[in-house]
């Protein structure tokens, strides 16, 4: 009988990161060595030309371009969650912008109460409550006064809503674009929520005006480099963490969800798990983007939670590559760089632009940029 | 649970049980989760599916002994896939029980459940991960703890590297092992699709047109495996081909608008004249 | 009020009764006008009661003037009424030309203005045209006191119409309710039953509180009966509340109806994801903005005829730019969802754009005909606008049209089969590409058509559309796809739940609301609402 014979092995597979999954078998050493230019860049030039180079010389980096780069760095964050999601376990959500937000409200929280009595009315209360009236923090505010309660909000808040939301809509097997317009309908929601002054999160005017953050003011140079560097570093340990998992037996169980749930089921793998874990990760991650992305724009309002802004986030994926890591991150930074040109030197064409580009990505560039890069060696 | 009268009678009607089954229930195929203390592994008992009023399955009884390579027959329509779906969790019946062993009820458990505790399936249509590897594969279905933390923490070790590989050598595969299975012929996905089937080690395999889309050449050698696999595990096989059939079959049921019209050897099935009318004699 | 006011009243009440009686027409005495003009506040009230008493119609003119500020004062004795350019003699009724130079306004205070108002209602009262009449018993409703009782109760016996007279009746009761008499009270608490305005709902309430630990009213058969009468007021007046409800859903539903059925067609037919199909809305709406323009420049006397021709352009405008863009990009992307929504969103922001630069960022301004303009009253309180009333028709009849379209005709036949089975359609001959073609514009006019009515009842901007599209799509979704019975019942369904939950929460967390139900709803029913059929699944 021809009972699966042993026979001797005659190749060496390539299985990605199978094995041992330490440090330094995570990427290839070109690809580390990319990574590493990129953190000295990031962790070391930037912050010397921006606070020691003079402001004459040509090597000065301004306050401006800091703040710029510090924000797309955000929302490359963003994208990498969404690509997560979406390029690897082909889950669309329309719905990320929200959990960018959550995460930039939970910090925001703490933001306010920082301010302390500096504010306009030289109340305890944050201006806005004073202007309804209010005469006490509601319960919601309870701690956030403590920036590591604050922060713990941050990964809580969008990781809990993602884990509870995403239990029932994958329990039921939404999938595809259903699962799109649920997502967006619930950040609709939560957008018309926060609009409410009632909500308790200053309405349509949201949070600014901050003055400082762990005692240090907010709009001091170093406290910008600061959340600058440490925007960056979480940037480069986002890349590494989604690629440990991209790499690993549940990366490539998320793919083959992708490509053929019903084969995944019936290997014996519950796909609900899996979904979950990746979406609240995903979830998570935009959190945090949104807590580094307040303090350093100064401002976080409900706009933030428009369908608008999520949908826009799919789309920095998609033109960056998505089902690749760097391919979104370069994503975010074409389409933002295009963007803040545009509506400085032409705002009534950006939509034009951004619309074309959702168009003819989809059309001619479905693997997007990073497909482009792909192609051409081989 | 079934009820025992009827299965006793459909036993009865059936005749003898064969040997292999008695000679398998104290082999290597007992698992502590499947009681096969009875020689059956699968019982169907009058199971009802109805899509919009459209009967699929219409009181659908059948037992399946542990070891037997069961060949199910009948013509497009007749509700095979649909008994397979009921089988695997996939669709629910709206009557009837359906157990697997003598104590597993399948209607309550999910698909992902119903493989772990042995059932493994081949579709109609060849599915297989199409952006990975042929080796990758047959990784992902290979029996393990396939919970999230545990698939996250995997790694591969070479007990289980040398058991895919023999798998590739099996389904004569390892030339394509890095392959994109995208790429694959749709034969080549059919024995890749098979070969996952036996990574999940499971004590039931359920086939659905294995062979629709093999070269004769191909189809011999599918013959050859699912004859050798037979005894060692229980296969359920659908088909068309009825060449096949008779070279394989230990027995043969055949379905008929939801229904068992007919069921024995495949001589006794080919001499019976409502079989003849439905669907040989066409 | 004060006794001086009080004696004026009262002499009004009696000159009332006069000219109920019948008092004989006579010439506005000159004395007695230019008292009205001249006088102070007693004079002046004496002179109104005079006025009345003298039941001349002419007298109705001057007063009316009065209270709008349109008299003046030449010298020390010509009293004017004058309506911009045009002025009368107040006493002789003759045109005065040219207007004298120097004249002083009559200015009325507001005790004054109650006395004319009263008046004036009162005069009218005896008016043969009974919508007159219906309009000054409901103005007395609210504003007469025990002095104008005479007048009421005379006017209420000679009434012969039943509407007039109910509201006349009850007006009385309201009053006499201050009697002295017991059996006047009780009387008029009975009668009070049957009143639906909330004003006597308040009053009848009043008399069953307690304030400090006693009952306002000691009488304890008047509370029992005042109980009984308030029970009924109240009841009358929850139905009207809840039939406006319904209206105001039913309304809302239709909208939803309109900028849903299109989608029914594209996304719950086709399965066609189209995010435009909001902006195709705002096209149809524009259309007819520039439709209603065209007729203000070229057919000023026809405009109130507009919307006959908006309707079909709006039609042909969305579907035209339904079918680019199906050409253009949609037709490319069949079977690849999430590409469709992607690329469609992308559209919309074009379209967006494109609109701000053609017509500007701001909305602009879409005129009701005047025969829409307006409302029926079908109870106190409630009045259906003609506009909405129209919507809901239209909508009807949209809905008719579409679905005789698709049970009826070749292109419905072809469409159910192409969405059904693609391959067996065009093996039987059925050249699907151009079937999708003309199914996607019409499921783009009909986008059209859900613009043209949304420009009647709101604000026409290039924003439009994205306010409609999350509540559409939820319409479909719940409604099930590939139905229109689905998708007429959950867009009706919608309307009325949330203008129910808006009344009860407010309209931000009933809309959110809705949102939980859908969701909560999918958990429950996904394999209704998305099943997709046969074999499909398999894969
Ligand atoms: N999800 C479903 N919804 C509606 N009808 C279905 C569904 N699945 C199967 N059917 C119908 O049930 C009947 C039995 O289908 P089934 O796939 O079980 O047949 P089969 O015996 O496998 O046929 P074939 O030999 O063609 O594979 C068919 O008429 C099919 O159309
Ligand atoms: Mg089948």
């Amino acid at each position: 009988m021809r009972n699966m014979p042993a026979m001797t092995p005659t190749f060496v597979p390539r299985t990605g990161n199978t094995g041992t999954g330490a440090l330094p078998r995570l990427w290839s050493p070109r690809a580390w060595g990319i990574l590493g230019a990129a953190a000295v860049v990031l962790l070391v030039v930037v912050p010397v030309c921006n606070l020691v180079v003079p402001a004459g010389s040509a090597f000065h980096l301004s306050d401006y371009t800091v703040t710029l780069v510090g924000k797309i760095m955000c929302y490359a964050i963003v994208a990498l969650a969404m690509d997560l999601i979406w390029g690897y376990a082909g889950i669309l959500s329309l719905g990320h912008g929200l959990f960018f937000a959550l995460g930039g409200y939970a910090m925001g929280m703490y933001l306010m109460r920082s301010i302390g009595r500096d504010g306009v009315y030289k109340s305890d209360l944050p201006d806005f409550m004073v202007f309804l009236d209010w005469k006490a923090y509601p319960w919601f505010w309870s701690f956030t006064d403590h920036f590591w309660y604050a922060a713990l909000l941050v990964v809580l808040v969008p990781g809990v809503l993602a884990f509870v939301f995403g239990y029932f809509a994958f329990r039921s097997r939404i999938k595809g674009v259903y699962f799109s317009i649920i997502t967006q309908a619930l950040t609709y929601a939560f957008m018309l929520l926060f609009f409410r002054n009632d909500t308790g999160f200053g309405g349509n005017n949201g949070f600014t005006d901050f003055k400082r953050i762990l005692g240090f003011p907010i709009t001091a140079p170093e406290t910008r480099v600061a959340l600058f560097m440490l925007t960056a570093a979480a940037l480069i340990g986002f890349l590494c963490l989604g690629r440990a998992i991209v790499t690993s037996k549940l990366g490539r169980v998320l793919t083959a969800i992708r490509d053929a749930e019903s084969r995944v089921m019936f290997s014996g793998y519950d796909p609900l798990g899996f979904k979950l874990f990746v979406w609240t990760l995903s979830a998570v991650i935009c959190g945090i983007a949104g807590a580094l992305y307040v303090p350093q724009v100064g401002i976080i309002n409900p706009s933030e939670m428009s369908p608008a802004n999520s949908i826009e986030i799919a789309i920095w994926t998609a033109v960056g590559g998505r089902g690749t890591l760097i391919g979104p991150v370069v994503g975010a930074a074409v389409v933002n760089l295009g963007k803040s040109w545009f509506t400085q030197a032409l705002p009534e064409y950006w939509l034009y632009v951004l619309g074309l580009l959702f168009i003819l990505v989809t059309l001619y560039l479905p693997r997007g940029i990073a497909g482009l890069w792909a192609r051409k060696p081989s | 649970m079934m009820n025992l009268a009827v299965y006793a009678e459909l036993k009865a009607r059936e005749g003898p049980t064969p040997s292999k089954a008695t000679g398998i229930s104290d082999g290597h195929v007992v698992t502590p989760g499947v009681d096969i203390s009875h020689g059956a592994i699968l019982y169907l008992d009058s199971v009802s599916v109805s899509f919009d009023g459209f009967n699929a399955l219409n009181d659908l009884s059948l037992v399946v002994d542990a070891g037997e390579l069961r060949c199910v027959i009948g013509p497009n329509g007749a509700g095979k896939t649909t008994m397979m779906d009921v089988i695997t969790g996939k669709t629910r019946p709206d009557a009837g029980t359906a157990y697997f062993g003598q104590t597993i009820d399948l209607t309550r458990l999910s698909e992902p459940e119903i493989a772990g505790i042995g059932i493994g399936r081949k579709f109609q249509k060849p599915t297989v991960f199409t952006d990975h590897t042929v080796f990758e594969n047959l990784e992902l279905a290979r029996k393990a703890d396939k919970r999230v933390w545990p698939t996250l923490t995997a790694k591969l070790d070479s007990a289980a590297y040398d058991r895919i590989l023999a798998n590739l050598e099996t389904i004569h595969l390892a030339p394509e092992a890095k392959r994109q299975a995208g790429l694959l012929s749709h034969g080549q996905k059919q024995w890749l699709e098979i070969g996952m089937l036996l990574m999940q080690e499971p004590q039931l395999l359920l086939l659905d047109e294995p062979v629709a889309g093999m070269t004769d050449d191909e189809t011999m050698r599918s013959a050859e495996l699912f004859l050798s696999l037979a005894g060692k595990y229980t296969l359920v096989v659908v088909e068309h081909d009825m060449d096949f059939v008779a070279k394989i079959a230990d027995r043969v049921t055949v379905l008929h608008e939801g229904h068992v019209l007919a069921e024995g050897s495949m001589q006794q099935v080919q001499r019976n004249e409502q079989v003849i009318e439905v669907f040989l004699g066409r | 009020m004060n006794g001086l006011m009080r004696s004026c009243v009262r002499a009004l009440g009696a000159a009332l009764l006069a000219l109920f009686a019948g008092a004989a027409a006579a010439a506005l005495p000159a004395d007695v006008v230019s008292a009205l003009a001249f006088g102070d506040g007693d004079e002046r009230a004496q002179a109104i009661g005079k006025l009345v008493a003298g039941g001349d119609a002419a007298a109705l003119p001057l007063l009316q003037a009065l209270i709008d500020g349109d008299v003046q004062t030449v010298g020390e004795d010509r009293v004017l009424i004058v309506k911009g350019d045009a002025a009368t003699d107040a006493v002789t009724g003759a045109a005065v030309s040219p207007l004298p130079a120097s004249r002083d306004d009559v200015v009325v205070n507001n005790r004054l203005r109650r006395t004319l108002g009263t008046a004036i209602a009162a005069f009218k009262l005896a008016s043969p045209d009974r919508a007159v009449r219906l309009a000054a018993a409901k103005e007395l409703q609210n504003s007469a006191d025990e002095d104008a009782l005479p007048a009421i109760v005379a006017a209420a016996a000679k009434e012969q119409d039943a509407e007039v007279k109910g509201l006349l009746v009850q007006t009385q009761a309201s009053i006499q309710l201050a009697s002295t008499d017991r059996a006047t009270r009780l009387a008029a608490v009975r009668v009070l039953a049957g009143s639906d305005s909330g004003a006597t709902k308040t009053l009848l309430a009043g008399i069953v509180q307690k304030k400090d630990g006693k009952f306002v009213e000691s009488d304890e058969e008047i509370r029992a009966e005042a109980q009984r009468s308030l029970a009924a007021v109240e009841g009358r007046l929850a139905k009207g509340d809840i039939a406006a409800r319904v209206f105001s859903g039913i309304s809302l539903g239709t909208i939803l109806l309109l900028a849903a059925l299109g989608l029914a067609i594209t996304y719950g037919l086709m399965g066609v994801i189209n995010m435009a199909h909001g902006e195709l809305i705002m096209v149809g709406a524009y259309a007819t903005y520039v439709v209603q323009n065209l007729f203000r420049q070229h057919l000023p006397g026809a405009f109130d005829w507009y919307l006959l021709f908006a309707v079909p352009v709006a039609f042909a405008v969305s579907g035209a730019t339904g079918v680019l863009l199906e050409r253009a990009v949609i037709r490319h992307l069949y079977g690849r969802p999430l590409e469709t929504l992607l690329a469609t969103w992308g559209l919309s922001l074009i379209l967006i754009q494109a609109m701000r630069t053609v017509f500007g960022a701001q909305n602009v301004q879409v005129e009701n005909p005047a025969w829409m303009s307006g409302g029926v009253e079908i109870m106190t309180n409630v009045v259906l606008p003609y506009s909405r009333i129209v919507i809901v028709a239209f909508a009807g009849g949209v809905l008719l049209a579409v679905s005789l379209l698709l049970t009826r005709t070749r292109l419905g036949l072809f469409v159910r089969a192409v969405t059904q089975n693609r391959g067996m359609a065009s093996a039987l001959g059925v050249r699907t590409p151009k079937v999708d073609m003309m199914a996607f514009g019409l499921g783009s006019g009909i986008a059209g058509l859900a613009g043209c009515a949304l420009s009647q009842i709101g604000n026409v901007g290039p924003d439009l559309g994205q306010s409609y599209i999350v509540d559409s799509f939820m319409v479909v979704v719940l409604g099930g796809v590939g139905q229109l019975a689905g998708t007429v019942y959950a867009a009706l369904g919608l309307g009325i739940a949330n203008k129910f939950l808006e009344a009860w929460q407010g309209a931000v967390l009933a809309k959110i609301a809705v949102l939980v139900f859908i969701i909560v709803f999918i958990q429950k029913r996904p394999q209704g609402l998305f099943a997709l059929k046969g074999r499909t699944v398999e894969a």
